[in-house]
Order: structure tokens, then C-alpha cells, then sequence
């Protein structure tokens, strides 16, 4: 029930705050401070050193409770000052797999000339991660949060949090920032890789191609070239690195279509054709991806990877 | 659908549970430090096994965090736990009252330090230092003790930063550093609250007995060696600063107890109820203005020059002149009294006859023989005063602190064989004569004299000072003191008593008043240092409820109650943090270069009819100028683009930062 109205809460009170596109500088409205637990224990020992005072009528029991209350409420002042004027940038998310975390990153500037220690930032209710701020400098933190479901994950908003110096309040304010994370599908299924053919419009599938076994005789290597096809007996004898070339000239394409998985419902398709771009990349070969609306020809490498991966990620509707 | 939002709350109850966070090394060091800076003091009332048992488990403990070790198993601790409960209560034979209560706190401390592991356990050590701290005050209040608890409280706040482990980066003296500049920014407010702060007089409830043990002073009976005993020790009873001429010192008698009742060897108060107006009585000459620090005595009655003619707050007289506060003197208490040496008192009453004239039914017959002569020679109970005190002042006999013991006649054994006695023998023998002799007399107890501590101004009397008169009923003249010990040693009231008695030696280094030898400027430095102490209790120990109404109504508020000072508490505090914000405004609004460059450049268009508008940005700003004044267009666009870099773009870089001075210096209307 607490929850309930503590989201509310939250809710209501940042509700003219928008998602930043920009460093955000906490400034005073948007400072929050209550005590902590700690901080309500404290208050019942400091009623208890007040009528222990009372009762024994000790002056200095007086003076040491007034201390330690005056220490408490400067405490409240230092908190709200290891927030103020902090400035919170948001740095990028390299993207993950669902089920992973993504690791959002922010630097946190401090204009101040003394250092801010213990200042966090929290993602809902994981444990805050701490960093220490030096004078005039900067410091990093990244937060894990859960991918769960494929696309572009944002976090939302953020709690920055400080317990300094005592540990008896907590100032905090909240962030949201303009900014995601690329969630690829989990790589799930037990299909085989599809067959690569030649000519592949990849109308038939199960036919056997059989073009790039023929050995046709060596070429320089290239940038690009793929590791698997490096001769390495060859380019030992002459010194030079020699790529098998085939004569083969239509070569054969691996094409990871939609329509190989028709039975499936969509996400267990996107999964398994996910599985696949990692596994062909993985063995080398040149790949191609088919989507309903979205055909990216064969090819190999990291760049043709991430295009795969980003387009079953975004992957929107389609019926098969 | 039950099981899934089963699963969810088990996640979710995991996810809200806080993290435990393991102590640093630095924590449980910085930690242990202040444990022990708090508990030391308490070393000198505890019993031995249990200092000795707290150092080695704080040492234990350091040990254990240094060098990595495991914490001893649980079974060893309960062990302990119940063992060192067990050690209390043989000890004290109780597990409540003060002093069992600090011992049972400093067992448990070294229990809980030995199983400290999280912030938890750190956060209830430090809030059981604060507790320990707190128990040292019961004990003293003297500035060396403040001094010293200031100490350990900076420490104590040093360790709670950093048992939270996200303020680890704290090192070296640095936790220091910052309680040093957290307690010295809490000042102001402290006091504050310290001086308005409405007060309520304790105690709220009852005490434990042994509250106040072992405070020396005056008690309300008196046997021979009472007084003798009290005037071995140098402690302070009360200091008293006079506004008016000095009375000199035969003039210098503190009333205390007033003694009516005697059993043959002990003399006791009658109760009497004290009135809440002061007992009338005829003054002649003037009065005597002067205040009263007093020590607390764990007593209720108050110290005034004979006889008091005016009542502090809380305070009621009986008919004997007697000060009585409604509740025990367990404070440094300080009040303003008005005396008058020279007085006559009214008629005796019936009651007063009575038990002026009260003896034991048995015993001392010579004494009763003496004074029964005394009776049949002389008609006016003046001369048979007189003759009393010739008979002390003729015959031999001693003034001395080690007087023989005395027989089941005391009085007797006294006046004709022993003839060595202390002022509570004289005064004894006196009354006991007199009455006797028909004349309505009592005893009176307090203090007699008092040492002079030029440097501050105001008479210290310390219970060496104590002494007990007489005081006969004669007529025309009422309730008259008679000091019997002044016949036999006039010294006493003279010069004081380490001048007077027979044997000084046995009086404590700070009664030897002019008699230091040597040694005197040692006496001279206690003395200083006494004057110091003096203010500390003026000022700071006795500001309790009264001194507090007194001291704000002196303001010139005219009286004020609880209500009105919380009122004055709060607006002074609210005026306190409206100070320190304005004053952080001021040094943000200076400090931060860009704000002051746009500031400047502002301040320049707008002598030139330019003024920004309050919904105006930067951009806008900076357009409209261009536009009304093209020659300016230029530099206004680039300043405007600067400022809107630096205050609302991704981090600004120093450069810009000067390029704006440097513009906004240059720029010229």
C-alpha cells in the first residue's frame, strides 16, 4: 500500500519534470531530504539524552543534546549540499541481449572546490551505486538495469541519493534522461543454421549448394577477408598471406529468413533468428536477414551484425 | 496467476532489503578510539575487572579488524554477556541506579563490540558512545571533563561518517577535519537552543538513590566530629560575589541547618514548614546585596548571610530564617539574596518556647548544675550568656580538628574533662548550657567566613569552612547569635580556621588560607584557576530554569514564560538560517564567474535604457539588443551565445568561461 503511494507521491512531485536531453544541474527545487531510519533512531536518542538532562538536571546534558541536535540539522544542510549544483550527464548504453543487464553509464560533474563523497544514483529499487565526486572533477557511475523485454530499454527516472555525512538523512532528487538502450532479442532455439545456396533468392529451401567447395587456386589477402578462408599452409610456404578463392562466382548466400520459422509466434522466431546471426557470424560465413519489410543482404563482420541485431530488436507487427 | 505474484513479492522483499554493509577497517578503528575515549573516565568508579575487560575486548577487537580475523563465535559471547550481567550484579548488588547503570552500559558496549560486523552494529556503538558520553556529565561537569568530551565527540562523529561505507573515501584525519567543521558550525545554533531553550525543572521522575553519591556537605543533624569531619575537605560548597560593600567577617555567618532538637548527643531540625513570603523581622542599618553559585549539595536548603530578607524563585523560609528549595540542589544553582547584618526579631512564640528550652530528661548533671547556678546569680539571661562564655574563654580550653572521644554524658565529659573540642562541641555545650540556664537558644549550622579570590571578584567558601553557633532568644533583641568557638579561638572568625585550630596540618592544601608557606603560589594558581571555574559555573553550569527566566527577562523583555521563549527560540533560529542562506547567496552569486559576467553586461545595457526582462532568455535578450542597436550586434550575439553555452549547454570549457569575461570586458555601450 506504502508502495502504491509512494509511487504516487513520486509521480505528483515530478510531474512537471521532463526526460533531459541535457546535463542536468540539480539546483534547490528539485532537492528532496527526509530522515532516514537512522536519522528517526537518532531523534529518540536525542529526546532520551534531553530528559535524562531534564531529570538530572545536568547543564552540560543540555549543552551536549543541543550539540548533537544542532550537528544533526547541519548534517541536513551538508546533505542537500553534496546534491546541489551537481551536475549529472548522461552517458550511452552499449546495447545487450534480453535477460542481460545494460549498463547505462553518467558522469557526474562537480563544480564545487571541495570533493562530494557518497553521492549515488539508483534505478528503482536496486541498490544504489556509489561514487565519490573530487573538487572540480568528475566521476563515473553505471547502473545495471534489467533488459527485459527486446527494443529500446529506457531506464527512466533515476534517484540521485546522498547519506552524508552521517547517515541520519537522505537528500535526493530524481533524473530522467532523453536516452536508451538497444535490447536485442535472447538468442534462443534449437534450429540448425539453413543451408547456404548459390544464386540464393532462397526460394528452395533444402537444396543442397555446393559451389564454395570448389578450390579454384589463391588470391592476395584483403582487409576483410574472412579468417576461415585464409590459406595458412600456403601462406607459410610463400610468405604472403593467400586467400582460397572458388570459382564459384555466384557464391552461394545464407539467407536467415522470417519465413523459415512460418509455425513459430513471433517472439520465438525473432529469438531463434537472432541465435542465428551470432552462430553465422560466429563461423565466419556471410549472412544475409530477412524481415516482412526488411531485407539486409549477405555480408559478414561487426557492422553487418549490429544491422541484423538492431532490426529483429526494433522489429515491429509482421504476420509472417 | 498465485504463484507468479508469489514469486514477485519474494523478488520484490529482496530487492527492498538493504544491502549489509560490512565495516571498514578505518570505521571499527576510528570506532574503537571513540568507545574508548568515551568509556575511559568512567575507569576511576568502575570496578577493576570491568576496565580491565573493556580494554581488552576494545583491543581484541582492533585486533581482529587489523589483522583480518574471524569474531568469536556466538556461544562465547552470550557467555560473556551473561557473565559480565552477573559481574554487575555482584558488584553493586542491583542492576539499577546510576552507577550500576554505567557499569551495565560499559559491559554492553564490549559485548556489541565484539560482534560488530554491519552499519548496524556500528550505528547502535556510536549511539551507545553518545550514551556513555552523556553518563560522564553525571559525573562531572568541570571545564577539563567538557573539554575532554568535546574530544571524544569529535571522534565519535568521525566514526559515524564512516561506518557508512559509501563515505570510505574519507581518509586519514579528513573524518576529522569535517566533525571539526560540523561541530564548530553548530555552535551558534547550540547555543541558541542553549540559552532559550525553554528549561523545565527536573526531575521528572523519581531518581535512583545513588543519583548524587558522594557529594560532601552539611547535614541536617549534628554529633560531635559532624562539622570536624565536613572541615577535611577542600571542595567547594558555594562561591558568593557581593554587589554591595563586603560585610566583614564576623559578619560573614552562612546559614544553613537550624538544630532544636537534642537527645543528649545528637542534635536534629524540627521540621517546620517554610512560608512562601520571608519571615518578617526588623532590620537596622543597610542591606546586603550579593548572589550565591552553590555546588550542588543533593539538599534542599540554600545559603544566606544572617539574616535573608528576600526569597529566590522556587524557595520557601521557615520561621528559623532558613532557606528551603522545593526541590534538592543537584545543579550548579545560582540566586540573588538580600541580607541584613544588624536585625532584631519579634517575640517568641509559645512552640518556639518550647523548644528552645527542650533537654533530654537525663544525664550531663553537672552541666545542669552549672547552669541551674547560673540561673539563681543572674536575673537578665544577657549576663548568664556572658558568663557561658567567660567559662570558654577563661578556663583551658583547645580548639582542634582530633578531639578525645567523649562518654555517655557528652556535654559533661566535654566541659570539665576533655575541654579540647571542635565548633560543634562549643556550640553544643553552649545551647545545652543555656537552655539549661532558661534561656531559649538553639544551634545553627553552616558556613562561617570564606576566602577572598581577588581575581574574580567574589568569596569562595569551601566546606572547610563549615561551623556551627548559637543563637539565644533574649528580649528586646529577639533570636541573637552567639558564636562560642569565637570566644575560645578568635582567630576562627578573624583569619579563618587553618589560622585558629590547633592542629592545621590535618587541614586539605586549598583551606590553608595565608598559610600556604612556599607553597603559596600554587595557591595563588588554584585560586586562578578557581576564578575560571567560578565563571563557568556563573555563566554556564547554573543556567538552569530560574537563571534562565532571570537572564531573559533581564533583557528587558520584562518576564517571560516558556511560551514567549520558544517563540524568541524560533525566530532567532529562523533568523540564524535566513543569515547563513543570504550569506551563501552572496558567496554563490560572487563565486560563479559566468553569473557575474552577465550580470556585468546586463548592468551595463540596462544603464543604457536595456533592460533584460524577466521572461527574456539570453538568446532573446542578446536579438533584441542587436536589432535596436545594429552597431552592437556583433559582440551582444556572441556574448549572448557564450552565456547560453555555459549555462545551458553540455559543460562549458574555461575557455568560454573567458572568453565571456573577456568580452563582457571589453564590451561598451
Amino acid at each position: 500500500m506504502f508502495r502504491g503511494l509512494r509511487q504516487r507521491f513520486e509521480a505528483w512531485v515530478t510531474r512537471g519534470q521532463r526526460p533531459a536531453r541535457q546535463p542536468v544541474r540539480l539546483d534547490r527545487r528539485r532537492i528532496y531530504i527526509l530522515p532516514t531510519r537512522q536519522g528517526y533512531a537518532f531523534a529518540l536518542l536525542l529526546l532520551l539524552l534531553f530528559l535524562w538532562s531534564i531529570n538530572y538536571s545536568n547543564s552540560m546534558g543540555f549543552a551536549f543534546t543541543f550539540l548533537l541536535s544542532a550537528v544533526a540539522l547541519n548534517s541536513m544542510w551538508r546533505a542537500h549540499n553534496n546534491l546541489l549544483d551537481l551536475v549529472i550527464q548522461p552517458g550511452g548504453a552499449e546495447p545487450v541481449f534480453t535477460g542481460q543487464d545494460a549498463q547505462f553509464s553518467y558522469r557526474l560533474d562537480n563544480p564545487d572546490t571541495g570533493p562530494r563523497h557518497g553521492v549515488a544514483l539508483q534505478w528503482r529499487d536496486r541498490s544504489p551505486r556509489y561514487t565519490d565526486v573530487p573538487a572540480q572533477g568528475s566521476a563515473t557511475v553505471v547502473l545495471a538495469v534489467p533488459a527485459e523485454h527486446r527494443g529500446r530499454l529506457r531506464p527512466g527516472r533515476l534517484r540521485v541519493l546522498t547519506r552524508f555525512p552521517l547517515g541520519l538523512l537522505q537528500a535526493w532528487s530524481w533524473v530522467e534522461f532523453e536516452q536508451d538502450c538497444l535490447v536485442y532479442p535472447q538468442p534462443r532455439g534449437g534450429r540448425p543454421l539453413p543451408v547456404a545456396m548459390a544464386g540464393g533468392t532462397g526460394s528452395g529451401v533444402g537444396e543442397q549448394g555446393a559451389g564454395s567447395e570448389d578450390y579454384a587456386g589463391f588470391r592476395p589477402y584483403a582487409p576483410g577477408d574472412s579468417p576461415r578462408r585464409i590459406a595458412w599452409r600456403a601462406a607459410a610456404r610463400t610468405d604472403r598471406l593467400l586467400v582460397k578463392q572458388f570459382t564459384d562466382q555466384a557464391r552461394p548466400e545464407l539467407w536467415l529468413d522470417w519465413r523459415l520459422l512460418g509455425a513459430e509466434p513471433i517472439e520465438p522466431r525473432l529469438e531463434q533468428l537472432c541465435q542465428w546471426v551470432l552462430k553465422a557470424e560466429g563461423e565466419g560465413c556471410e549472412y544475409g536477414l530477412r524481415l516482412p519489410g526488411r531485407e539486409i543482404s549477405p555480408a559478414s563482420g561487426e557492422i553487418q551484425r549490429r544491422r541484423c541485431l538492431e532490426a529483429l530488436a526494433l522489429f515491429v507487427g509482421g504476420d509472417g | 496467476m498465485p504463484w507468479s505474484w508469489r514469486k514477485n513479492r519474494r523478488e520484490r522483499a529482496k530487492a527492498a532489503k538493504p544491502p549489509e554493509e560490512p565495516l571498514t577497517r578505518s570505521a571499527l578503528i576510528w570506532l574503537l578510539a571513540a568507545l574508548v575515549l568515551a568509556a575511559a573516565p568512567h575507569a576511576s568508579e568502575l570496578p577493576i575487572w570491568l576496565s580491565v575487560l573493556f580494554a581488552t575486548v576494545a583491543g581484541w577487537r582492533g585486533f581482529i579488524a587489523l589483522r583480518g580475523k574471524s569474531l568469536p563465535p556466538r556461544w562465547l559471547l552470550l557467555l560473556l554477556a551473561l557473565l559480565a550481567g552477573a559481574g554487575v550484579l555482584i558488584d553493586y548488588r542491583t542492576l539499577f541506579g546510576r552507577d550500576a547503570g554505567v557499569a551495565l552500559m560499559v559491559a554492553m558496549t564490549a559485548c556489541k563490540l565484539l560482534e560488530t560486523r554491519v552499519l548496524r552494529d556500528g550505528v547502535v556503538l556510536v549511539f551507545l558512545g553518545y550514551l556513555l558520553v552523556m553518563s560522564n556529565l553525571l559525573y562531572s561537569q568541570e571545564i577539563p571533563m567538557v573539554a575532554y568530551l568535546f574530544a571524544a565527540v569529535l571522534v565519535m562523529l568521525a566514526a559515524q561518517t564512516l561506518i557508512h561505507r559509501p563515505h570510505a573515501g574519507l581518509r586519514g584525519v579528513a573524518p576529522l577535519r569535517l566533525a571539526g567543521m560540523m561541530v564548530l558550525q553548530a555552535i551558534p545554533v547550540m547555543l541558541i537552543l542553549f540559552i532559550l531553550f525553554p528549561r523545565i525543572p527536573g526531575p521528572l521522575w523519581g531518581l535512583p538513590k545513588d543519583a548524587y553519591k558522594g557529594r560532601t556537605g552539611l547535614s541536617d543533624e549534628m554529633m560531635p566530629g559532624t562539622v570536624s569531619e565536613l572541615v577535611r575537605s577542600d571542595t567547594v560548597a558555594f562561591r558568593a560575589r557581593f554587589a554591595s560593600a563586603t560585610p566583614p567577617p564576623n559578619q560573614r555567618y552562612w546559614r544553613g541547618p537550624v538544630l532544636w532538637r537534642f537527645d543528649g548527643r545528637r542534635w536534629t531540625r524540627h521540621e517546620e514548614l517554610p512560608a512562601n513570603t520571608p519571615t518578617p523581622f526588623v532590620a537596622e542599618g543597610a542591606a546586603v546585596d550579593y548572589s550565591v553559585i552553590l555546588e550542588p549539595s543533593n539538599r534542599r536548603w540554600l545559603f544566606a548571610l544572617d539574616l535573608p530578607a528576600r526569597l529566590p524563585p522556587r524557595t520557601g523560609m521557615t520561621a528559623s530564617f532558613q532557606l528551603l528549595r522545593d526541590q534538592p540542589v543537584n545543579e550548579v544553582y545560582r540566586y540573588e539574596m538580600q541580607s541584613y547584618p544588624n536585625y532584631r526579631t519579634g517575640e517568641l512564640t509559645a512552640a518556639e518556647r518550647f523548644r528552645g528550652l527542650q533537654l533530654p530528661a537525663r544525664g550531663d548533671p553537672r552541666a545542669r548544675a552549672l547552669a541551674a547556678q547560673w540561673r539563681e546569680r543572674m536575673t537578665r539571661p544577657e549576663d548568664r550568656v556572658g558568663a557561658a562564655l567567660a567559662l570558654f574563654r577563661e578556663q583551658a580550653f583547645y580548639y582542634t580538628l582530633t578531639p578525645p572521644l567523649l562518654g555517655a554524658d557528652s556535654v559533661d565529659d566535654f566541659l570539665f574533662r576533655t575541654r579540647q573540642g571542635f565548633c560543634e562541641h562549643y556550640a553544643s555545650a553552649f545551647v545545652f548550657l543555656m537552655r539549661a540556664a532558661g534561656v531559649p537558644a538553639r544551634v545553627v549550622t553552616g558556613y562561617q567566613g570564606g576566602e577572598a579570590n581577588d581575581l574574580g571578584g567574589y568569596f569562595i567558601v569551601r566546606q572547610s569552612d563549615a561551623h556551627a553557633w548559637a543563637e539565644v532568644w533574649l528580649a528586646g533583641r529577639g533570636w541573637a547569635r552567639v558564636d562560642p568557638t569565637a570566644a575560645v579561638a578568635p582567630g576562627r572568625v578573624r583569619d579563618g580556621l587553618y589560622a585558629a585550630v590547633a592542629d592545621p596540618g590535618l587541614l586539605p592544601f586549598l583551606a590553608r588560607r595565608g598559610g600556604g608557606g612556599e607553597y603559596e603560589w600554587l595557591r595563588q594558581l588554584a585560586l586562578t584557576w578557581d576564578a575560571l571555574n567560578n565563571s563557568w559555573n556563573e555563566w554556564v553550569l547554573a543556567y538552569g530554569p530560574d537563571r534562565q527566566k532571570e537572564f531573559l527577562s533581564g533583557l528587558g523583555f520584562g518576564p517571560v514564560d516558556w511560551a514567549e521563549m520558544t517563540v524568541a527560540m524560533t525566530v532567532t533560529l529562523g533568523g540564524f538560517g535566513l543569515l547563513v542562506i543570504g550569506w551563501r547567496w552572496r558567496r554563490r552569486g560572487t563565486r560563479d564567474p559566468v553569473a557575474r559576467a552577465w550580470q556585468r553586461f546586463c548592468a551595463r545595457l540596462a544603464r543604457r535604457g536595456l533592460a533584460r526582462g524577466p521572461h527574456e532568455g539570453p538568446l532573446d535578450f542578446t536579438e533584441r539588443v542587436a536589432a535596436s542597436r545594429p552597431e552592437l550586434a556583433a559582440s551582444v550575439r556572441e556574448i549572448g551565445r557564450l552565456y547560453a553555452i555555459l549555462r545551458y549547454g553540455p559543460m562549458g570549457s574555461p575557455t568560454d568561461v573567458r572568453q565571456l569575461q573577456w568580452r563582457v570586458g571589453r564590451f561598451r555601450v
